[in-house]
Order: structure tokens, then sequence, then C-alpha cells
């Protein structure tokens, strides 16, 4: 059963989908290559805060799934069809934050935190290792997909994401992923598989992290490990979800959107401070805004509400 | 006499070279209120940890309903039929009176979902006296009611065993007796109970059978009135001079 505001939630939330899908119709390409930006950090902020956002957990391996996928693209791009690449990207995805998640989501706190920062820098390394064997530098991945067609994908990828973090939201799953954020101890002594709760979880943003590097795989036409395996987009994907909010599903768009427009006017004009800016944003969270401008909206309209109750 | 639903067999933990609970043996039967008692640091909470999985056992058998339920993990254990209170209160703190207590309702021994499990929650909010705080946030609680909300989120998954660390400890006299008519009308319900408890009142209108620890041993069992005049119960909890 879906209640009222739900209800109304999904309508306003399709006809936003509908109106950044139909971007490549009547935007100009600096629109559009901002768009693909904008797109690729909602789906890895948003798919990033469905995991982090209830249990607490600081992912940093958002890179090392993402290199992992627009790998899977790389290799398989003369031999399957681009959407098997994406599908078994996620799926490499998947299993990859399996194993990392069996092995580290038993430790808690900041040992979690340097592990998977410690795995994007690991799984670089192997490809590196893997090119100097073969005596091969980088890949070149040639397609005929326009920026629109990426743009799209990614939008699909997007909307496939608010879905399924709306159901698991309504989900016991979900429940139980809260209930480990807020207890753990009490989490286990409620019947809670925790470890199980968790490594699913981390499964789902693993998966979509490695679909978005795949999707992305043809927009960089030639790959290297340092470029797919940036550890800077770990840290840009956590500092955006942070400043939207991890709390509500909705929370880490409103986040994307300012910091990517003001993060490209700055790297464009003052290219050397890109660094600076983003330290600066991650103090202002923690100092100003901790539960991100979903946080802040939230507290605006409650505000708003009860002014109104008072006249 | 009926079975045992829970039985304790040579139940040993060791923290290094400390024996913090020495081959401890005793039996819970069915509608039974067992006391554990006995001085600080004699291991009774320590027991409760490792019934319900919060500790892992380094000898002997613990026993539910003839299952063997020690080596298991704390949530296979919630699922056979245990839950607790924690002797410091653990609550939810994001969510509401009510979400507290519909999280001990949906993934334990008896698991609902959604409009039975909001129902149970509310049966329970009246059943442990919270009547028009379920949507209340739980930092904005008194402590008796905490500890109200803490009981209601065991309860929610109709336990075979209720463990209870200390439930009535750092209530006033008043919320004291207000407390011990809970348990008490718990029992009256039919519920097997197993509580740590320092409160000498309610050991002795609440429990049927006492188990005496000290130093982590076994050192007395029986009704509250034979441990309570047992010498070497005084012994433990007074000292020499006062045997």
């Amino acid at each position: 059963m879906i209640a009222g505001k739900e209800l109304q939630g999904v309508i306003v939330a399709t006809i936003l989908l509908l109106i950044a899908g139909a971007l490549p119709y009547y935007g100009s390409d600096y629109l559009l290559s901002l768009g693909i930006t904008i797109a690729m950090f909602t789906v890895l902020a948003t798919s990033w805060a469905l995991f982090s956002g209830p249990t607490h957990y600081i992912s940093l391996a958002t890179a090392a799934f993402f290199g992992l996928g627009t790998y899977t693209a790389g290799l398989g791009i003369e031999t399957l069809p681009f959407w098997v690449l994406i599908g078994l990207a996620g799926v490499l995805g998947a299993g990859l934050a399996a194993l990392v998640g069996l092995a580290t989501l038993r430790l808690s706190g900041v040992y979690f935190v340097i592990f998977t920062l410690g795995l994007a820098e690991l799984v670089r390394q192997v490809i590196t290792w893997g090119q100097n064997m073969t005596g091969q530098k980088g890949l070149y991945v040639l397609t005929d997909f326009t920026e629109a067609n990426l743009y799209q994908m990614l939008v699909a990828l997007g909307a496939a994401v608010f879905l399924v973090g709306w159901l698991i939201n309504r989900s016991r799953l979900g429940f139980a992923l809260r209930i480990i954020g807020d207890d753990e101890t009490v989490a286990a002594h409620s019947g809670i598989n925790t470890a199980l709760a968790k490594v699913l979880l981390f499964m789902v943003s693993g998966a979509v992290a490695a679909m978005t590097g795949a999707i992305l795989a043809p927009r960089y036409v030639y790959i290297e490990p340092a470029l797919a395996f940036t550890p800077l987009l770990s840290f840009q994907v956590v500092i955006m979800a942070l400043l939207g909010g991890v709390h509500r599903l909705w929370g880490p768009i409103v986040g994307v959107i300012p910091f990517t427009i003001i993060l490209e006017t700055i790297s464009a004009n003052f290219p050397n401070q890109v660094t600076l800016f983003i330290g600066i944003v991650f103090l202002v969270i923690v100092y100003f805004i901790p539960r991100g401008f979903a946080g802040l909206i939230e507290q605006m309209r409650d505000w708003s509400r009860s002014r109104e109750g008072l006249t | 006499m009926s079975e045992a639903v829970l039985s304790l067999r040579g139940v040993t933990k060791r923290f290094g070279g400390l024996i913090a609970v020495n081959t401890i043996d005793f039996q819970v039967r069915p509608g039974q209120v067992v006391g554990l008692i006995g001085p600080n640091g004699s291991g009774k909470s320590t027991t409760l940890n490792l019934i319900s999985g919060a500790l892992p056992l380094t000898e002997g058998e613990i026993h539910l309903r003839g299952s063997t339920i020690s080596g298991l993990r704390a949530d296979k254990i919630a699922r056979r039929g245990i839950s607790r209170t924690f002797q410091l209160v653990r609550l939810l703190p994001s969510m509401t009176v009510e979400q507290n207590i519909i999280a001990g309702a949906v993934f334990g021994h008896r698991r609902r979902w959604g409009a039975e499990a909001r129902q149970e929650a509310a049966r329970l909010v009246e059943r442990v006296g919270l009547v028009g705080k379920g949507n209340m946030a739980v930092g904005q609680l008194t402590y008796i009611d905490t500890k109200r909300v803490e009981l209601a989120r065991a309860l929610a998954s109709d336990p075979t065993v209720l463990l209870l660390d200390e439930w009535l400890a750092g209530l006033n006299p008043t919320e004291l007796q207000v407390g011990i008519d809970l348990i008490h009308s718990l029992r009256d319900e039919g519920r097997t109970i197993v509580l740590v408890e320092h409160v000498m009142d309610a050991i002795r209108s609440l429990c049927d059978y006492c188990v005496v620890m000290s130093s982590g041993a076994k050192i007395a069992e029986g009704t509250p009135s034979q441990v309570l005049s047992d010498p070497e119960v005084i012994r433990a909890y007074l000292g020499d001079d006062d045997a």
C-alpha cells in the first residue's frame, strides 16, 4: 500500500527524472557534459549512502569498484555487447564487495575505512603489475556511443538505484540496517544476522559503482590504472553524499548538484585550488551542517510549519 | 517435575587467566522465575552473556528445549527463543518508542512485519505502561520508561526464556515497586525468566528459585528463603565475621 504522501513523492521523482533524462534534447553540449558528471556522482553518492547512511561505515572503496567496472568494459569491449559488460561489471563489483565485506565488516570504524582505501590502491597495483607483465600500457575503448547515449544510460541506472533504495528502505533489510547503525549489539540480540545484512548492502553499493565505471569507460576512450582507480573519486563521493545528507534517499543528490557545478567552475578558472575547495567543503560539513543539506531543508520545513501553526 | 526449558552444564568462561564463570550447572523449568544472585564481580552478568550469546563459552554446554545453543551466534540464539535486556539500557536513539519495540518483533523468535508488528508494538506499549508515549523519541523518556521500552522490545519476539540483567537497578523506591509489580505480572502470565538482581525485596517476591554465585562458582541454590539463610551465602555477601 502506498500512502498519499509517498505517492506524491513518486510522482515528483518521476517528473524530475523525465526532465533530467530529456536533457540531451534541449541542453547545450556544455550542459550535457556537466549533466554526465552530475549523473555519475548522483549514482555513486546515492548508492554509497544506501550502505553508509544507515550503518555509518565510511567506505573509501568507490574507486576500486569504479575502476573494476571501467576495466571490465575496456577488456571486453571487442568481444561482448556493451549491455552485457555493464551487467558483468555489476556482478564482479558485487562479488568484490562480498569478498571485502566478509573479510572486513566484522572490523568496525576506522579499520574498515583504512581497508577500503587500501583496496582501491591494491586493485590498481595489481592491474599495473599485470600490464607490466604483458607489456601493455593502457586500453582503448572505442565505441559509437555519443555523450547523450552515455548520459541516458547513467540516468537510467540512477533511476534503478532510487527504486532499489526506496524498496530497501521499506523492507526488513532496510529496517535491520537502521537498527545496526543505532546499536549493533541490540541488532544481534534481536535476531538480526548483522554481517549478512551489511554485506548485502555493501554488494548493492559495489555493484552500482562498478556499473557506473563500465558506462563511463567509452567516454574516457583511453583508460589506464591511474585514471580508473583515482582515490580522489572515493573522497569526492563521500563528501558529496555527506554534503547532501545520507539519512534520506534524496539527500546525496542535493549535495551532488551544487558541489559539481562549483567544482567545475573552480577547476576551469583556478585549477590549482580544487583540493582546497574539497577541504573547505569537508570542514563546513563537519562544523556547520552535520546532517547535510537534507537536514537543513527539513529543519527549515519544520520551522516554517511551526510558524504557520502560531499565526 | 516438567522438563527443563533451559539447562546449563559445566558452563565455564575464562578471560586469559581469570576464570569468570567456573563450571556452572543449573536448570530452568517452564514458567519458573530463576534469580541469579551474588556479590559484585561474581560472574552473574557474564553467565547471562554466555546464555544470550554475547560472549562465547570456553567450556560446557547450554541447551534450550533440548537443543544445544552454546556456540551459536547471538542472532541465532535470539531466533531460537532467548531475548534479553542489558545491564546498561540500550535503546535505538534514532527511533521512536514504537519503532524500538517493533525492532524486537521483526527478526526474533516470532517474526512479524508491517501492520501485525505495529499491532504487537501497540499492545506492548500498553502492557509495560507506556500508554500515549509510543510516538515519543527515546531521548525524552524518564529512566524507568527507557527500561520499559527495553523490556517491551525483549517481549516483542515472544521469547521462550527472557533474560533480565539488573532490570530493577537504579530505580527510586516508588519506581522500584512499579517495576517489581510489572515483572510480577509477567510471571503471572507464565513467562519463563532468568534475572540477575541485587534488590533483595525483588528476589524474595519474584523468584521461585535462586542460584547464588561467588567468584565465578555456584555456592548455593534453592528457594530464596533457603539460599538467603545459607551460612555460605551470608559469608560471601558479608565476610567471615558476620557468618
